[in-house]
């Protein structure tokens, strides 16, 4: 027999909020209702006016984040199970601003993401006659892990950094130019370095840590930020003896 | 016309105590407030020493006085928050390799624990030497 | 866009962190327990002993390590700590916090080499 759990849903319409209130819905759920499903029963069953994202239902879109008690979550990926016994709040994820319900403008973190070259670089372009590249494990190893990112922006949400100055460029951004500068094929880190160097880039972290905690796919963006510090680090001091650059 | 009304929810001064992640952060930084008083400490024993005997010993009345060992009991207790967070977060700031494998986060994190105690063992010995 | 000089900060900083979480805390055991508790024997903090301790160029050394670099990680941290508590803080606020882990260095320094 399926339980109830009393969910609380931040609302926010634009045309009648002045700004957004908690709402309280009674769901059945069971062992297999992810907070995405449960969702889903609101919309069809007890209120079509609420908005929210989602697509693939299985952590690869990454449409659907959003804060789960507080903490940034993908709605498909978290299940109500976890949460028997208590009571589920739900809110638009943190750090961007609400568009509609559990909908957020994302454009900033898109924009970011386009800005620092997210694609391989060569110098001399390849021909097919050239034959394929290849990678040891060692050298693909080096960036597989922040390849698997979803932008799904639950490490801009869990990052008060980000929340305090959205000027930083932010962890998912920061770990993928550690993909690109560390892909042998690659040949843009000359280019990519100027987004590291600045304020806004790895020197905008304090290293809270929690961008690794909550990345739902396993990406390490804390630890590419850090070892970006140490090349910002080393590419500062080697241009101190190239004056006039 | 856009019906568009984006809703920005500012982020208080007080963020950090509302979630018990970013409470451990705001500690972790501020073991800095004390560790930064003890080498003021350090300084003025350094300071007495140049001032001749009676003037070190007054520093050394100073450091046993009971609201200073307070301080210092708290101070040890803060600073080894401080060396647990910073043997824990040390894996992340490395990209070591042994041949075809990187080495595994728990030996750096062991590593740095027994840093810690040859150094602790070290300071002992050149304290009796 | 243009180049952070933060590279110099935290490099102190790293030096700093590393300090303070490994030799610190036996310095601290041993000023803020060892000693005042009775422990140990007085005399091993006494006035000669530490004397030579200080002028000899390694121990010297040890004490400048000890005493500057924690200072650079915590004047650091507090600074960021500014932003984070929503504080502006400009080029003057940060000259002031820097400044004071630069003037503690110095006089450190001196202090050993007038021993
Ligand atoms: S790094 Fe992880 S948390 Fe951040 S956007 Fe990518 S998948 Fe999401
Ligand atoms: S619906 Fe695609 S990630 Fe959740």
């Amino acid at each position: 027999m399926a339980e109830i759990m009393k969910m609380s849903i931040l609302r926010y319409r634009p045309e009648t909020d002045e700004k957004p209130v908690w709402q309280s819905y009674d769901v059945p759920y069971n062992h297999e209702t992810s907070i995405l499903d449960a969702l889903g029963y609101i919309k069809d069953e007890l209120d079509p006016t609420l908005s929210y994202r989602w697509s693939c239902r299985m952590a690869i879109c990454g449409s659907c984040g959003m804060m789960v008690n507080g903490q940034p979550k993908l709605g498909c990926k978290a299940f109500l199970r976890d949460y028997a016994g208590g009571e589920l709040k739900l809110e638009a994820l943190a750090n961007f601003p609400i568009e509609r319900d559990l909908v957020v403008d994302m454009s900033d973190f898109i924009a970011k993401l386009e800005s620092i070259k997210p694609y391989i670089i060569t110098q001399e372009p390849r021909s097919l006659d050239d034959g394929c590249t290849t990678q040891t494990p060692k050298q693909m190893e080096q960036y597989k892990q922040f390849s698997m990112c979803i932008n799904c922006g639950l490490c801009y949400a869990a990052c008060p950094q980000y929340g305090l100055d959205n000027k930083f460029t932010g962890p998912a951004a920061l770990a993928l130019i550690h993909r690109y500068n560390n892909d042998t094929r690659d040949q843009g880190k000359a280019e990519r370095m100027k987004f590291i160097n600045e304020e806004a880039g790895v020197w905008g972290c304090t290293f809270v840590g929690n961008c690794s905690v909550v990345c739902p796919k396993g990406v390490d963006p804390a630890a590419a930020i850090q070892l970006g510090k140490v090349e910002s680090a080393k590419d500062y001091v080697i241009q101190m003896f190239k004056p006039g650059e | 016309m856009s019906k568009r009304k984006p809703y920005t929810r500012e982020m208080k001064a007080d963020w950090w105590r509302k979630d018990s992640f970013f409470t451990m952060y705001i500690i972790r930084e501020g073991s800095s407030l004390v560790i930064a008083l003890y080498c003021f400490m350090l300084i003025a024993g350094l300071f007495s020493l140049t001032q001749g005997q009676s003037s070190f010993e007054t520093w050394l009345g100073f450091i046993s006085h009971p609201i200073t060992i307070v301080f210092q009991v708290l101070t040890l207790v803060w600073t080894l928050y401080h060396s647990y967070t910073w043997f824990q977060l040390a894996p992340k700031a490395a990209n070591l390799w042994m041949g075809e494998k990187r080495v595994p986060d728990s030996w750096i994190v062991n590593a740095m624990y027994a840093a810690l105690a040859g150094c602790s063992a070290l300071g002992l010995i050149i304290l009796f030497l | 866009m243009s180049r952070s000089h933060e590279p110099i900060f935290w490099g102190l900083f790293g030096a700093g962190g590393m300090v303070a979480a490994l030799i610190l805390p036996i310095f601290i055991v041993i000023t803020g327990l060892l000693y005042p508790l009775g422990i140990i024997p007085a005399e091993l903090l006494a006035y000669d002993r530490i004397f030579a301790f200080a002028s000899s160029w390694w121990g010297a050394l040890i004490l400048l390590v000890v005493i500057c670099f924690p200072l650079w990680l915590s004047l650091h941290r507090l600074y960021h700590c500014l932003h984070d508590f929503k504080i502006h803080a400009g080029v003057r606020t940060q000259t002031v916090f820097y400044g004071i882990a630069y003037t503690a260095t110095i006089a450190s320094i001196v202090l050993v080499l007038v021993l």
